[in-house]
This record gives C-alpha cells, sequence and structure tokens, in this order.
C-alpha cells in the first residue's frame, strides 16, 4: 500500500482498479440484453467491461455479473462522514456498563403520543422481535421497559414515567398532517418540563421518519432518531447520555 | 393419530428417515412426553374456562357476519364490543346475538351488527326457552359456516389428487412480502414456476398487535401486506392458477399469531389457506400478548385449523435468534413437545405439525455443522410423523452474501439429509434487503443444487454409535426433561413468568389483549367449540 491519499480499487494488483458488480435488467436473455449489460457497466465507469454470467430468471428478466476496471479514483482526504457521536455497544456491552455502573435496571417507558396509532417504529424499537435482525429493548437484560402503546395522552405518559422512575422516555410519531409530530413532541417535552425538576427529568427521545434530527434542542428533546434508527443505536445512546458521558462530565 | 382421509402421500410430506438413528431411548421420550402433557394439562384448562374477544368474533365470522364500517373496523369488532357493553363477555356472544337477531326480526347478523353499532338494539343474556331457541339458532347458522370450511378441505384434497404434491422432500418454502398484494401475485406465481411448493405472504410489521383483521384488498404495508380475507382469497386463487399451469398443486400459507389467531384461523379455513404459522408461545414471548389470552386463542385457532386441514408452523426458530442455538438448544425441544401436546389436545394430526426449528449456530464455533445436523436429527427422530419446518440461518448472517450463500447451502444440506418436510428457502441477503429477484433465484438455484446432488444422503448419512451427533442429541433430550421436570414442579405459566423461554418474563396478568379475556359463566355457549369438539355430532 502506497502513501498516496489516492486510492483505486484493488483487485490482484496495486492501481488496477478492478471491481466485480451484479444486476438484474428486465429484459429477456439474448445478445442485445448482453449488450445492454455492458452498456450499463460502461456508464458506471466499468471499462473495459467483462460480462462473465448472464442468465435469465422468469420471462422477463436477467441477472448479470460483471468484473472489469472502474475508471474512477477516490481521494481520501475528500471523504466525508457524518461522526456518531457515541460509540455503538453491542446488547451485551450496554448490559455490561448498565450492570456495572448504574447498578440498577436502567427504566425506559415508550409509547405513541396523540392520535398516532402506529406503533410500528416504538415496537420495532421495543418488542424483542426488533426490526432488521436486531431485538428489541426489551430483550436487554439491565433495561426495565414498558411499552404504553398507541394513541397514549401526554399526561399519562408524565405519570407512567413517573410511576416507572424512567431513566428515559422514547415516543414515536409516524403521522405528519399538519405537523402534528411536531406539536406533539413540543407539548410532550413541556409537560415534563412542568412536571418534574431539571435534575430528575428522564431523557426524552423522540423517533420517526419525518422529523430532522437537527430540530432536538428547538423541540425540546435531547435527541431524535430518525429513519432506520435500530434498538442498537437507541441503546447504546442511552448508555452514552445517561452513564457513560455523564460521569464523565461530572 | 392421523386422520389423514385417504390423502394419497399424506398431506404433509411423507416421512423417509429411517428411524433409530440416534439411538434415543423410548423410555426417555416417554417420559419427555408425559411431562409436556403434565406442564401444558393446566394451561389447556384455563383455555377451556375462558373465552376472549377474537374467540367471539370468530364465531361471529363462521355465523356469517362480514365487512367492515367506513372506519374499516369490522363489524365483527362492533357486535362483539356491543355485545360485551350490554351483557359481558363471559357467555358467549352467540346466544346475545341470536336472541336480539329473533327479537328484531332479522336474518341477516351484518344487518344486526350495523343496528347495533348504530345503538339501535339491546342485547340481553335470556334463559329458558328463549335461550335454547337462541342456542339451536347459533348453533345452525354457525354449523353452516363449518361446512364452508368442510367444502374448502374437499376441494384441496380434490386439486391435490388431480395436480399432485411436490415431487422431492423437503417441500420448498418462499416467502414474498412486497406490501400490495397485487405485487405480490405476480412474483409468488413467479417464484413458484422457479419451484416453490408453498408460498407465504409474510404480514405487515405490527398487524400481530392489531386487534381487529383488516378488509378488503390492501396497497401498503410495512415490510410485509396486511393478511385480510380478500387478501387470502386473491393470492389463493392467482396460485391455484399457478397449480395447473405447473400440474403441482402449490400451498399458500398465512400467520395465525397475534390477537386475532381465532379470526386469522377462520378466515385461513374459509379461503383454503393450506399452513399457517400457529405457534403456542410466540405471542407471549416475542409481542407481549397476555398468557392466557394467547393460549385461549391458541386452542380455538388450532380447532379450526384441525377441522380445515392446514398444516401448521410453529415458531421455535424464534428462541434461537434471542438465545443462544447451542445452550438453549434444548429449550427448542421442549418448545416442541409443548406444542405437539396443544396440538393433539385441540385435534390436528401428526401431518399437522410442521414443528419449527432453524439453523442458527454460529459458524464458529467448531464442529457447528455437526451439531446442527443432530439437533436436526433429534428433531426428526422425537416427530417423525410430523413434517417439521426447516428455519435457514438469520442471526449469523452478516451482510456478506458470499458467506451467507455458503451458509444456507450448509443450512439445506442438513435439511435433505435429516428429511425436513418443509424448507424455507434461505436469502444469502438476509438482514441486507427484503430479497431481490436475483436473490431468490440464487437461493432457489442453491436449493435445487443441494437436493439434486444430494437429496438421498439420508440413506447413508448414519452416525456413527455413541459418536459425537448421538452424544450431542442425547444430551439435549436429557437437557429438555431436565427442564420440563422443573416446569412441571411449577407450572408452565410460572415458567413463563419467570423468563424460561427465550428470557423474557410475562407474567399472566400483564400483556396486551389482556382485558379481552373473560372466564366463562356458568351459562356460557360457544357452538364453534361444540361442533369442533364433536364433529360428528
Amino acid at each position: 500500500m502506497s502513501t498516496s491519499k489516492i486510492v483505486r480499487p484493488y483487485g490482484d494488483t496495486t492501481g488496477d482498479g478492478m471491481v466485480q458488480v451484479s444486476f438484474t435488467l428486465p429484459v429477456p436473455h439474448d445478445k442485445r440484453a448482453e449488450g445492454a449489460a455492458i452498456q450499463l457497466a460502461n456508464r458506471m465507469g466499468i471499462d473495459p467491461a467483462l460480462l462473465v454470467h448472464a442468465k435469465q430468471m422468469g420471462d422477463g428478466f436477467t441477472f448479470f455479473m460483471v468484473y472489469g476496471r472502474v475508471n474512477h479514483l477516490v481521494d481520501l482526504s475528500a471523504v466525508q462522514v457524518v461522526e456518531r457521536d457515541f460509540p455503538l455497544l453491542s446488547a451485551k456491552e450496554v448490559n455490561a456498563v448498565v450492570k456495572r455502573r448504574l447498578r440498577r435496571k436502567l427504566s425506559v417507558v415508550g409509547a405513541c403520543i396523540g392520535t398516532d396509532a402506529h406503533t410500528v417504529g416504538i415496537d420495532a424499537i421495543l418488542n424483542v422481535k426488533g426490526i432488521a435482525g436486531e431485538k428489541g429493548l426489551e430483550y436487554y437484560r439491565e433495561l426495565s421497559v414498558a411499552n404504553l402503546g398507541a394513541q397514549v395522552s401526554v399526561p399519562e405518559l408524565v405519570e407512567a414515567a413517573r410511576v416507572a422512575r424512567a431513566d428515559a422516555v422514547l415516543v414515536s410519531q409516524v403521522v405528519t398532517q399538519r405537523d402534528a409530530h411536531l406539536h406533539n413532541t413540543r407539548e410532550m417535552s413541556a409537560a415534563f418540563r412542568e412536571a418534574m425538576p431539571a435534575g430528575r427529568r428522564p431523557l426524552l427521545i423522540v423517533g420517526g421518519p419525518r422529523f430532522d434530527e437537527k430540530q432536538a434542542a428547538e423541540l425540546g428533546v435531547d435527541r431524535i432518531f430518525g429513519r432506520g434508527t435500530t434498538p442498537g443505536e437507541v441503546a447504546s445512546y442511552l448508555v452514552h447520555a445517561l452513564i457513560t458521558n455523564k460521569k464523565a462530565k461530572a | 393419530m392421523s386422520e389423514g382421509s385417504g390423502r394419497a402421500g399424506g398431506a404433509g410430506p411423507a416421512v423417509g428417515g429411517v428411524p433409530g438413528k440416534l439411538d434415543l431411548d423410548p423410555a426417555l421420550v416417554a417420559r419427555a412426553r408425559e411431562l409436556a402433557r403434565r406442564a401444558g394439562r393446566p394451561v389447556v384448562e384455563l383455555a377451556c374456562s375462558h373465552t376472549t374477544v377474537s374467540v367471539e368474533r370468530a364465531v361471529l365470522r363462521l355465523a356469517g357476519v362480514t365487512g367492515a364500517d367506513p372506519d374499516g373496523i369490522p363489524w365483527v369488532n362492533r357486535l362483539v364490543d356491543a355485545v360485551v357493553a350490554d351483557v359481558g363477555l363471559g357467555h358467549g356472544v352467540a346466544v346475545p346475538v341470536f336472541e336480539a337477531l329473533a327479537r328484531e326480526q332479522l336474518t341477516d347478523v351484518t344487518l344486526l351488527a350495523q343496528k347495533a353499532a348504530a345503538g339501535s338494539v339491546r342485547f340481553e343474556q335470556p334463559t329458558g326457552k328463549a335461550a335454547t331457541v337462541a342456542r339451536r339458532a347459533a348453533r345452525r347458522a354457525v354449523a353452516a359456516g363449518v361446512r364452508r370450511i368442510d367444502r374448502r378441505r374437499v376441494e384441496r384434497d380434490r386439486l391435490v389428487r388431480r395436480y399432485g404434491d411436490p415431487k422431492q422432500r423437503p417441500w420448498i418454502y418462499l416467502i414474498v412480502a412486497t406490501g400490495d398484494i397485487y405485487e405480490d401475485i405476480p412474483q409468488a406465481q413467479a417464484a413458484a414456476r422457479a419451484g416453490a411448493d408453498v408460498i407465504a405472504v409474510i404480514r405487515s410489521t405490527g398487524q400481530s398487535l392489531l386487534d381487529y383483521v383488516p378488509e378488503g384488498a390492501t396497497r401498503e404495508g410495512f415490510a410485509g401486506t396486511y393478511a385480510t380475507q380478500e387478501n387470502f382469497r386473491l393470492m389463493r386463487a392467482a396460485l391455484d392458477e399457478s397449480s395447473r399451469e405447473l400440474g403441482r398443486y402449490v400451498r399458500l400459507t398465512n400467520y395465525a399469531s397475534g390477537l386475532c389467531m381465532p379470526e386469522m384461523a377462520t378466515l385461513a379455513g374459509l379461503e383454503r389457506l393450506d399452513m399457517m404459522l400457529n405457534d403456542s408461545m410466540y405471542g407471549i414471548l416475542f409481542r407481549d400478548i397476555n398468557p392466557i389470552r394467547t393460549f385461549v386463542d391458541q386452542r380455538f385457532s388450532r380447532q379450526v385449523h384441525a377441522r380445515a386441514g392446514i398444516v401448521i408452523n410453529t415458531g421455535e426458530d424464534n428462541y434461537l435468534t434471542t438465545a443462544d442455538a447451542v445452550d438453549e438448544a434444548h429449550t427448542v425441544t421442549v418448545s416442541q413437545l409443548l406444542n405437539e401436546y396443544f396440538a393433539h389436545e385441540a385435534g390436528l394430526a401428526d401431518w399437522q405439525l410442521g414443528l419449527g426449528h432453524a439453523f442458527e449456530i454460529n459458524p464458529d464455533v467448531p464442529e457447528s455443522f455437526r451439531l446442527e445436523l443432530a439437533h436436526a436429527l433429534l428433531a426428526r427422530e422425537l416427530f417423525p410423523e410430523a413434517p417439521l419446518k426447516w428455519m435457514p440461518p438469520t442471526k449469523h448472517m452478516t451482510g456478506d452474501v458470499f458467506r451467507g450463500n455458503l451458509l444456507d447451502g450448509f443450512f439445506n444440506l442438513v435439511g435433505t439429509m435429516t428429511g425436513q418436510g418443509i424448507l424455507l428457502v434461505g436469502m444469502m441477503t438476509e438482514a441486507v434487503v427484503t430479497p431481490w429477484l436475483s436473490d431468490r433465484d440464487i437461493a432457489l438455484q442453491n436449493v435445487r443444487y443441494v437436493l439434486g446432488a444430494a437429496g438421498g444422503l439420508h440413506e447413508d448419512f448414519v452416525p456413527a454409535p455413541g459418536g459425537f451427533i448421538q452424544q450431542r442429541a442425547h444430551r439435549v433430550l436429557g437437557e429438555a426433561v431436565e427442564l420440563l421436570e422443573r416446569i412441571g414442579d411449577q407450572s408452565l405459566l410460572t415458567a413463563i413468568a419467570e423468563g424460561t423461554f427465550g428470557i423474557m418474563k410475562r407474567p399472566a396478568d400483564r400483556g396486551k389483549g389482556l382485558d379481552g379475556v373473560a372466564r366463562h359463566e356458568s351459562d356460557y355457549y360457544n357452538p364453534a367449540t361444540e361442533i369442533l369438539e364433536r364433529p360428528s355430532a
């Protein structure tokens, strides 16, 4: 490997630029289809493109595998990534940190508030079933989870959080008609501010596909999670915000 | 035992595995079954003395209530809610409904539901002559519904005779799930053409927690398609077309799980579905549904499946996605034994028991393949007449599709070497995307290669006496018996409450759907149960 900031894909020789791709085109398999696959590969920057496999599937589809040299360069110094500001932990690690540092169960209360009946999001994060192969927070031994379900009123949520001595409250909002998700979130955060002093207030987290993750402060919550968030990310954040980072600051 | 009613080749895949490869101790196997019976018995008693809103709604569906109000809430829900508001749930809704039907001089129960929803009908629990008359009318209406299920079963038998069962075993089971029934249909037909014997339409995320069954053809779901009667009908009709085209009866699967198990089972019977996911504990453990609700709903739904000739698929594979597949292998065996007990009690025959298990051992564990063989063979030998449902790796699919494809190949190999009845096709893109057309094609190619290259290997595969595989199987069975002994001392509900299965603690007085459960009053009447428990009466 050179120290250059410019790299190319590696097949078997430095700088050869070789890649493999596979894809399906909605055409039956014939010479023309193979030409179409090469054309696509060329446009993707693969030139020369070596069509190594083509197979018809059903009536009107063909699957292709292409190897070839890609003419693009990658400038490592120009790579931009949005860094997660907390480390991603496994369930085992989350449990270990809670057990060792908090020395009690970390209490989480979740709900869909307002008229929103879409529990898909909160269930994906909380139910053991989870999402995308990851188990939900109920699965974590050291978390104590209460999922209040759908159409929970804000006062009910505050009361449930008080009873459960919640360390964190998770609210899911899918419906966005007339910005209901924003109104509901503001109402919720205001109610918690009113009901509990700053030091005793649980961590407030909202999630949903239409939130802007940068809006947390404006909505009065501690964190917003957008589309595609997994339970593991939420659990890692809880540990970060309530235990590891808290202690560092203290 | 089997009442397979003269099915050529059996409705479940025939079992060809030579028994006795593991040299299991018959006394220990008998003890395991006896312990499962002891653990399950109190639960059955509980199920026999309670009803649920979903059981009652299923009764009304059999009695002919159809459709939904303009908000999409089914009339069965509106009617049950109205009856419960007036007389409670504990008498069963059949008698109050049919008493009101006579009093209002109506013949259509759906019309009665509409009136009840508008608040223009009051319900009461009649006594004496009026009660007898209402019972008789309810029984007549429900019997007509059960006869419709019977006719669909006869129809299936006829189509299976005409088009035939798959030539190979295991049957190849493939999932489609676009969210849109009209997209699902061409995908399912393409899958059948490519070799799938069983099509499962996976449900929209969260449907299991809806306390009603949505209505009509649906075009949007989250990571799956809503299970509705109309979607069932559309897909079954499409697969009948495929069966005709392919000269092989293509089966259809959906899910009797969640809060509406009894209704799903009823609709599946009415629309001639062929298999249904139906686990005794899945809803409790993975969806936090109240244990009593689940066991009551489960028993009724299985009675309907038994009548409809539907093969159930149980969900033991799920335990292994939360717990370690080596350390907790015996919990799968225990659950299979419990599922078998509950299924037999509800009237299901062995050929209807697609007991589940899965290839979920971490591939980095030394000898993981031999361990998988031992576990799969243990299930095969414990349940020789059951068409076991063999589930592919999910937990250790990392996104590396090349490694995933190899793992799926080994999964397929275990499936054929141990004579599994139903093989759910593993996708190399598990945990990456919902399967693409090409993923499915590659996955089926994998299955075809393995079954083609090694389809008869089970004949030669005889584990060495006292060797690794036999020892492992004995150990798992031993641990299963120990666990059943521990459960026996406390009861299954306590075991579930204390987190014995899949580590979730689920107390009997908690969980979703508890408010839809009622203890039977002394005059409880359910014509469906009466008919299903005495088929000849």
